[in-house]
């Protein structure tokens, strides 16, 4: 039973660290030297490293919000874990927990289908970056994370 | 004694500002716009001096990427002189009162080649030492969203309606524990809302 809680703990924490890189890094959209997106659009030439500040379009703000909120939740959903785990009754079910890691895997979701979508189809910047594929990665993780934590059910 | 520093005082306020005197020229910084639209560019002085009757002003523009300035407007002798040949022909009008310093200028139907840098001279003779003060014009298609604008009003939204959802559910359950409410205990824990009737009943 421990090492069942110790796993699903663990989880949480990679997922919860997937989240915070995959908003943070400036990486969702990559070309030669240069990244770009959510926040930066940042180039090493020879002149060194440029950074500027990305464009202001609405769909990229909505994909800044929506990871933003998914990186809260996923935080909520492990204190809210971590509480339930001690003031649940016996037998009962973490649903707190896991409606907000599923809401959390939702607005992963919506963020990343938001970029995939909007991402202007210009000459450079054309492949996508790790943090791209690490909110990806995330959100199904995510989302059986949350299943999983419906599942559960304290010790009686 | 007392007299003698008052009439040096007086005499050196009338003084000192006429040689440190200088006109100072009042412009905004930066003018945003949208295209086909009109804008006041609005221009105004501060002079030691009443305002003479010879005060001129005059603006001049620069477009953009360019180097070169061509002059738009120029006001003298009682007199406006506007655009009749460049860029602004038939779009631009003096909507200033120079007896009340102010020079300001009226761009109407504006265009995207518009951008650019409109710079203010104005003299108040004999005070004409000065520097001209520049605004910048911004002509935008549509008006620009401001970075975070978005960003902070989803998760403001977000946020409200959890800590409103929250404060709803705990609001619920301290209504039933004060029986104001009568429900029904489930055996798995769960609580519903039963109808009216039971209320009735209870009253």
């Amino acid at each position: 039973m421990l090492l069942i809680l110790l796993g699903v703990l663990i989880l949480h924490v990679i997922i919860l660290i997937l989240l915070i890189v995959s908003t943070a890094a400036s990486a969702w959209s990559v070309a030669d030297n240069s990244g770009k997106d959510l926040w930066y659009k940042c180039s090493t030439n020879n002149g060194g490293y440029h950074c500027q500040p990305s464009s202001n379009e609405d769909w990229i703000q909505a994909v800044q919000a929506l990871m933003i909120l998914s990186v809260l939740f996923c935080f909520f959903s492990l204190i809210a874990f971590l509480y339930q785990l001690f003031r649940l009754v016996k037998g009962g079910r973490f649903f707190f927990t896991a409606i907000f890691q599923i809401l959390a895997s939702v607005f992963v979701m919506c963020g990343a289908i938001i970029y995939t979508v909007m991402r202007p189809d210009d000459g450079t910047h054309t492949n996508f970056g790790y943090a791209y594929v690490l909110a990806w990665v995330a959100f199904p993780m995510c989302l059986i994370s949350g299943l999983i934590y419906i599942v559960l059910r304290k010790k009686e | 004694m007392l007299t003698f520093l008052a009439l040096t005082s007086v005499a050196l306020l009338g003084i000192v500002p006429e040689q440190s005197q200088a006109i100072a020229i009042y412009t905004g910084w930066e003018r945003h716009a949208l295209v086909g639209s009109d804008i006041r560019l609005s221009c105004s002085f501060f002079s030691w001096r009443w305002t003479s009757e010879d005060v001129t002003f005059s603006w001049t523009y620069r477009p953009d990427g360019s180097r070169d300035s061509i002059s738009i407007f120029h006001y003298t002798g009682g007199a406006a002189y506007v655009d009749n040949k460049g860029p602004f022909r038939d779009r631009l009008e003096f909507v200033g009162n120079p007896g009340r310093r102010d020079g300001s200028i009226l761009l109407k139907n504006l265009e995207l080649n518009d951008n650019g840098t409109f710079t203010c001279d104005a003299k108040n003779p004999p005070d004409i030492v000065g520097r001209p003060s520049s605004v910048r014009l911004l002509v935008f298609e549509k008006v620009p969203i401001q970075a975070g604008v978005i960003t902070g009003a989803i998760i403001g939204v977000v946020l409200g309606l959890l800590v409103l959802i929250v404060v709803i559910y705990y609001l619920m359950r301290f209504l039933v524990a004060r029986r104001v409410f009568s429900l029904s205990v489930s055996k798995h824990g769960k609580k519903k809302k039963e109808g009216s009737q039971q209320r009735q009943i209870k009253v």
